[in-house]
């Protein structure tokens, strides 16, 4: 058994660490508090309310397993939300024409930082910290006060959902009410299941973790290093372009002060999904899994009746500081074996 | 004859232009020049009576001389973490929430809208003080000991730091009515300077008596260039990182007695909102490595009052203060561009070229 523990890689090790976690903490919330947890919908609810910190979390631990960040994504999807909002309702924009500017934003911003991230040499988090500011401000210039779009084929968009059948249960009125889930729930696990299957069984998937593992040797084995970083920075921007309009639809307005600090529990799902901020080493599979502790904790805290909203910063911000240390130390530990 | 004269200028012009303290110079030149072209009434100072019956002195430039010194305050330690650790702290906004919370805690006590003070101003400033350098010391153990990098661990405090401060005074607000709590953030009667400018001018006294007379610099730049040699060397490479973080807390908690004595009342979310930002950009405005290594001090302060000057300026042409951050994002894009290493390498190759070219046709 030992053994077996000493053989795994790190990539498995914080996996398992991560997956434990995550079962604990939500057989705890089923037993302690029986009610909510049990439903399988409240499940879904969960999926429903993160899949655009899901999307954007993916881009991150991309970002962060060839060794950089990205702490833009925030700002790219408040800008996303209500350029796409302003369109929409002010210029009678179609949802096509919605999803391309979505797009387009998170491209354009993640080409500008990759370009100079990988070209120039610049420090990531400089970078994008800048890119985060920049997102933030333009989102004010595009309009200032927050509002509700009310085009009526997006709130039909909106309003879409899936049933997912076999889960549902029976209401208080003893009718069935089946399960559903929103389509950015669908997309979320499309992106997840397509990045999981491009770094794993592609050459330019393991090119990710060579670069990020140790650049020089990365070089040494003809991998192009700048053109990877690119590469990362920019799957990053799109995807953050993606999960914003996942949010958008999620929510259905524009505002400036959405998806305030979703940089920040994007980093702490990778982060606890077991993805390293040395680069190298991390698993889309178990950002999902960080995604999913992060937002069921956050649930537990709401329902068991810390309802202010400092706790839920407090909390994240514990788990995550749990979570770097514990990375810290089993990384120590390994390397002195 | 000529050539030699042509020498001399090459050699003297690199030479300014080489200096540091260059970069905020001209920076804060190509400022003053677009303000006096715009609108000259920017350098006017008037002198007139404050609310309180106090003679102040008013107009823009006081303004930045005001509010750069907080900035300036902060600039002093972000340089030091900077330069020791090769990265930045992002939570000092927050810590500056939380510094102003315990400094108001303390001195209302139980109840939030006190007729007299609970306690004196020192001693709440120096609780204050004491828990700023605390939560220093926790970002400075996750940075030397645990060894995450600098701005990741400290996005543990950004994230949770406002809340904490929240909590704090139980999500009140206190507000102090003595007058004499607001001179620290305003004026003292009889003196029209405002007061942040004395704080800030005595902490940069402090700092210089310091890195002149002890080893701080020395040693802090040493662990920023190579830390494994300064390591083999007898230092300790961890325990400085460490005393650079609490250094900054101590920074902070000026900050924050200045920032709650302006209002003599707090905001949670929106004191010292961005101040990260402009303390990072007032480094590398100073033309400090951001990757850490060398460091010049004067030049950091001057770069503080460089960026407090751009946000007086952009606020004069009305742009909106959640609109700010958009147009300095950019000044830090470009300065980072200029300062890349393979930027820089670009242009002195393509300035030889020209004059390579230059020397060839006078040659023809």
């Amino acid at each position: 058994m030992k053994n077996k523990i000493k053989n795994m890689t790190d990539t498995n090790i914080l996996l398992a660490i991560t997956i434990v976690i995550f079962l604990i903490m939500y057989l705890g919330a089923v037993v302690v508090l029986r009610s909510g947890f049990l439903k399988p919908q409240t499940f879904f609810n969960i999926l429903n309310a993160n899949a655009a910190l899901l999307i954007t979390s993916c881009g991150m631990s991309l970002v962060m397993i060839t060794g950089g960040i990205d702490i833009s994504v925030g700002g790219v999807v408040a800008l996303v939300s209500m350029s796409c909002a302003v369109y929409l309702d002010y210029h009678d924009g179609s949802i096509i024409g919605s999803v391309l500017i979505a797009l387009a934003i998170g491209l354009l911003f993640g080409a500008v930082q990759g370009f100079l991230v990988a070209y120039l040499d610049i420090q990531p988090f400089i970078v994008t910290l800048a890119g985060m500011f920049f997102a933030r401000g333009m989102t004010t210039i595009v309009n200032t006060t927050p509002f509700n779009v009310a085009s009526e084929a997006f709130v039909a968009l909106k309003n879409m959902r899936i049933n997912v059948p076999g889960l549902g249960s029976v209401n208080k009125m003893g009718n069935y009410v089946s399960a559903y889930v929103e389509p950015g729930v669908i997309v979320a696990l499309l992106i997840v299941i397509i990045l999981f299957v491009i770094l794993r069984w592609t050459r330019q998937g393991r090119g990710f973790y060579a670069v990020g593992g140790n650049r020089q040797s990365a070089m040494m084995l003809g991998i192009n290093v700048k053109r990877t970083k690119f590469l990362a920075h920019l799957i990053c921007g799109l995807l953050a372009g993606i999960g914003g309009y996942v949010y958008f639809l999620h929510v259905g307005s524009g505002s400036a002060s959405h998806a305030s600090g979703m940089e920040m529990n994007a980093i702490a799902s990778s982060i606890i999904g077991g993805t390293l901020l040395t680069g190298g080493v991390g698993n889309i599979i178990g950002t999902f899994f960080g995604v999913l502790s992060l937002s069921t904790i956050q649930n537990i805290v709401s329902s068991v009746g810390l309802d202010e909203a400092w706790w839920t910063g407090i909390t994240i911000a514990a788990m995550l500081c749990l979570f770097l240390v514990i990375q810290s130390v089993v990384l120590a530990r390994k390397k002195r074996t | 004859m000529e050539n030699n004269s042509k020498k001399g200028r090459r050699g003297l012009l690199p030479g300014i232009f080489r200096n540091q303290i260059f970069i905020p110079i001209a920076a804060l030149v190509v400022l003053a020049l677009f303000n006096f072209a715009a609108d000259p009434s920017f350098f006017r100072i008037s002198f007139g009576l404050n609310s309180a019956g106090n003679p102040v002195l008013s107009g823009y430039l006081i303004t930045i001389l005001d509010y750069g010194s907080e900035l300036a305050i902060l600039a002093i330690g972000m340089t030091l973490v900077t330069a020791a650790s090769g990265g930045q702290d992002i939570s000092v906004g927050a810590a500056i929430a939380i510094a102003g919370s315990v400094i108001l805690r303390v001195l209302c006590g139980h109840n939030s809208r006190p007729e007299v003070l609970q306690t004196p101003i020192i001693v709440a400033f120096l609780v204050g003080c004491v828990v700023a350098m605390l939560f220093g010391a926790f970002n400075g153990v996750l940075v030397a000991y645990f060894r995450i990098q600098p701005m990741v661990a400290t996005l543990i405090l950004y994230t949770a730091g406002r809340s904490i401060a929240a909590w704090i005074n139980n999500n009140e607000l206190p507000i102090i009515s003595q007058p004499s709590f607001g001179y620290f953030g305003g004026f003292i009667p009889g003196i029209p300077i405002p007061t942040p400018f004395f704080i800030a001018v005595g902490c940069m006294i402090v700092t210089f008596i310091v890195l002149k007379f002890t080893t701080l610099g020395l040693y802090t730049q040493s662990v920023g260039i190579n830390e494994s040699s300064s390591r083999l060397n007898g230092l300790n490479p961890a325990f400085i990182k460490f005393l650079s973080f609490v250094l900054l807390g101590l920074c902070v908690a000026v900050a924050g007695l200045i920032k709650v004595s302006r209002l003599s009342t707090i905001n949670y979310s929106v004191i010292a909102k961005d101040i990260e930002m402009d303390a990072i950009l007032a480094v590398a405005l100073g033309g400090n490595a951001l990757s850490g290594g060398k460091f010049n001090m004067a030049s950091s302060i001057l770069g503080a009052y460089v960026i407090q000057f751009l946000t007086t300026t952009l606020y004069k042409f009305n742009v909106q203060s959640d609109a700010l951050p958009a147009y300095k994002a950019v000044v830090v894009i470009i300065l980072v561009v200029m300062s890349a290493p393979t930027v820089r390498e670009k242009l002195s190759s393509l300035g030889k070229k020209i004059r390579n070219h230059e020397a060839k046709e006078v040659s023809m």
